[in-house]
């Protein structure tokens, strides 16, 4: 008997209201229900960050989270990040600059991890870096150049803001 | 659909929660709570747990907060998250040793919805809070509908994933007492990776006398048997003594061999957990021992 319950939630500043079963999880909700593919599945038990989205502003990974705990809360999603179709976020710029990807699957999921990470820390270093990724999983590109990528995100921003 | 189907409930207090506990103890299937959900879902992915029912207590704003006891110490509510706790001033200056070992657990994106409450009552012998909470001589007030009941931390867990919480029980607070003068924390564990289950770790606190020896000693590992392990014959051998390098290794040789069980994996024989316990052991009293002597002048 486990009936469906009523969710009200924000995503990307846009209203939503659906009907779930309570054990839909966040994820499967924004990429099934909504249609918001971007958000990816790799573990699907929180181990390797694919998944990873804003909630109220904090990055969670939305696959241990049910999509009825959104209830009444703001989630964001990759799909926020670039302006328009024909221009990228700076963060996924950088990333594409500094070859921060090869097959793009985790990439959602470090971008959404880093976006607060970098609001945080205007100057991190290496290992500011690597620790703020340590809980996302790249089978491809061996970190070095989403290192690099976070490096030339964040002098960018600091040059755009001095 | 990754978890099999349960009954959700979201009550908005607590004496709703603990209504609904005490109703279905002894129904068919069982009632878990969800807190942070960041041990429950995963097992609950996987389907090795299947819970016909969710109380999900996070309405449950008065079960979130930090505040000073009246002893000096801390009251921390159990619905409190883990990057809260990592962030709080009070909590970095009454218990230094809880806040320097926050980031040592998981991801920010984990402890941005782990909860205090929810790591203890889970009682992984590998999770940093049991053994933190043991080290600290923390209480737990425990409450189910029409009673409560304060345990200390030594005695809350019982063994592998197992408390002394009754399934109509919900743990709401912690309360952690003040240090006492002179006292030097350390908090070290080795893992493979950042934030990953640690494969051995330790708490450490040392208290020093006027004339600079040790008046207590309190050593609680993780991940080196089924709960906490208090090694109280080592902090035993180490009162009354001057923290010396001779002191500190029969300290460590005493709680790596004979006072913990730690379990063999694919990444640690138990062997090399005790060798990894005895160097981390030595390494913490030096810290802990140092940080007590810097702390002189100060009053509990
Ligand atoms: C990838 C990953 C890595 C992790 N790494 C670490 C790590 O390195 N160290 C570490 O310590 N932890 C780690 N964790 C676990 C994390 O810290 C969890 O947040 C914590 O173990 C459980 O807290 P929770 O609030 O999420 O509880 P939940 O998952 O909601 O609940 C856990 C259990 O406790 C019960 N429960 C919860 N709250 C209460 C309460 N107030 N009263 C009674 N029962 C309650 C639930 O019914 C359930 O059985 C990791 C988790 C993941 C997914
Ligand atoms: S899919 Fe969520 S952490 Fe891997
Ligand atoms: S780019 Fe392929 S997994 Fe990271």
């Amino acid at each position: 008997m486990s009936g469906l319950y009523k969710v009200s939630v924000t995503v990307n500043g846009q209203a939503y209201e659906r009907e779930v079963e309570p054990r839909l999880l966040l994820s499967d909700f924004l990429r099934h229900d909504l249609g918001l593919t971007g958000t990816h599945v790799g573990c699907e038990h929180g181990v390797c960050g694919a998944c990873t989205v804003l909630f109220d502003g904090e990055p969670v990974r939305s696959c241990i989270l049910l999509a009825v705990q959104a209830d009444g809360h703001a989630v964001t999603t990759v799909e926020a990040l670039s302006p328009n179709p024909d221009q990228l976020h700076p963060l996924q710029q950088a990333f594409w600059e500094s070859h921060g990807l090869q097959c793009g699957f985790c990439t959602p999921g470090f971008l959404m991890t880093l976006l607060p990470f970098l609001e945080e820390n205007a100057d991190p270093s290496e290992e500011e870096i690597r620790h703020a990724i340590s809980g996302n999983l790249c089978r491809c590109t061996g970190y070095q150049h989403i290192v690099d990528a976070v490096k030339l995100a964040a002098e960018r921003r600091r040059e755009s803001d001095g | 659909m990754k978890p099999a189907p349960f009954e959700y409930q979201a009550p908005a207090s607590l004496d709703a929660a603990l209504d609904i506990l005490a109703h279905r103890v002894g129904d068919i299937g069982e009632a878990k709570v969800l807190a942070g959900g960041q041990s429950l879902i995963p097992v609950m992915n996987f389907r090795l747990a299947e819970p016909a029912l969710l109380v999900d207590i996070n309405k449950l704003a008065e079960l979130d907060f930090i505040r000073r006891g009246d002893d000096g110490g801390l009251r921390i509510g159990a619905l409190t998250r883990q990057r809260r706790l990592e962030r709080d001033l009070s909590v970095a200056e009454v218990a230094p040793l809880l806040h320097e070992t926050m980031p040592f657990i998981a991801h920010p994106q984990i402890r941005n919805r782990g909860t205090l409450g929810g790591s203890l009552a889970h009682a992984d012998p590998a999770a940093e809070l049991p053994a933190i909470a043991v080290a600290l001589r923390a209480r737990f007030r425990l409450r189910k509908a029409g009673g409560e009941r304060w345990v200390d931390a030594a005695d809350f867990f019982r063994g592998l994933f197992t408390t002394l919480l009754e399934p109509d029980e919900i743990l709401v607070e912690v309360a952690i007492p003040p240090l006492p003068a002179r006292t030097g924390w350390a908090f070290l564990e080795i893992a493979r990776r950042h934030g990953d289950y640690a494969q051995v770790g330790i708490a450490a606190l040392v208290t020093l006398d006027d004339a600079g020896r040790c008046r207590e000693a309190r050593l609680v590992y993780l991940s080196a048997g089924d709960r906490p392990i208090v090694a109280r014959e080592a902090a035993r051998l180490l009162a009354g003594q001057e923290i010396s390098p001779q002191a500190i290794t029969a300290a460590a040789d005493k709680a790596s061999r004979d006072e913990m069980e730690p379990f063999g994996d694919v990444h640690a024989t138990a062997e090399f957990k005790r060798h990894l316990a005895r160097v981390l052991t030595g390494r913490a009293l030096r810290k802990a021992a140092e940080r007590a002597e810097r702390t002189k002048g100060r009053a509990a």
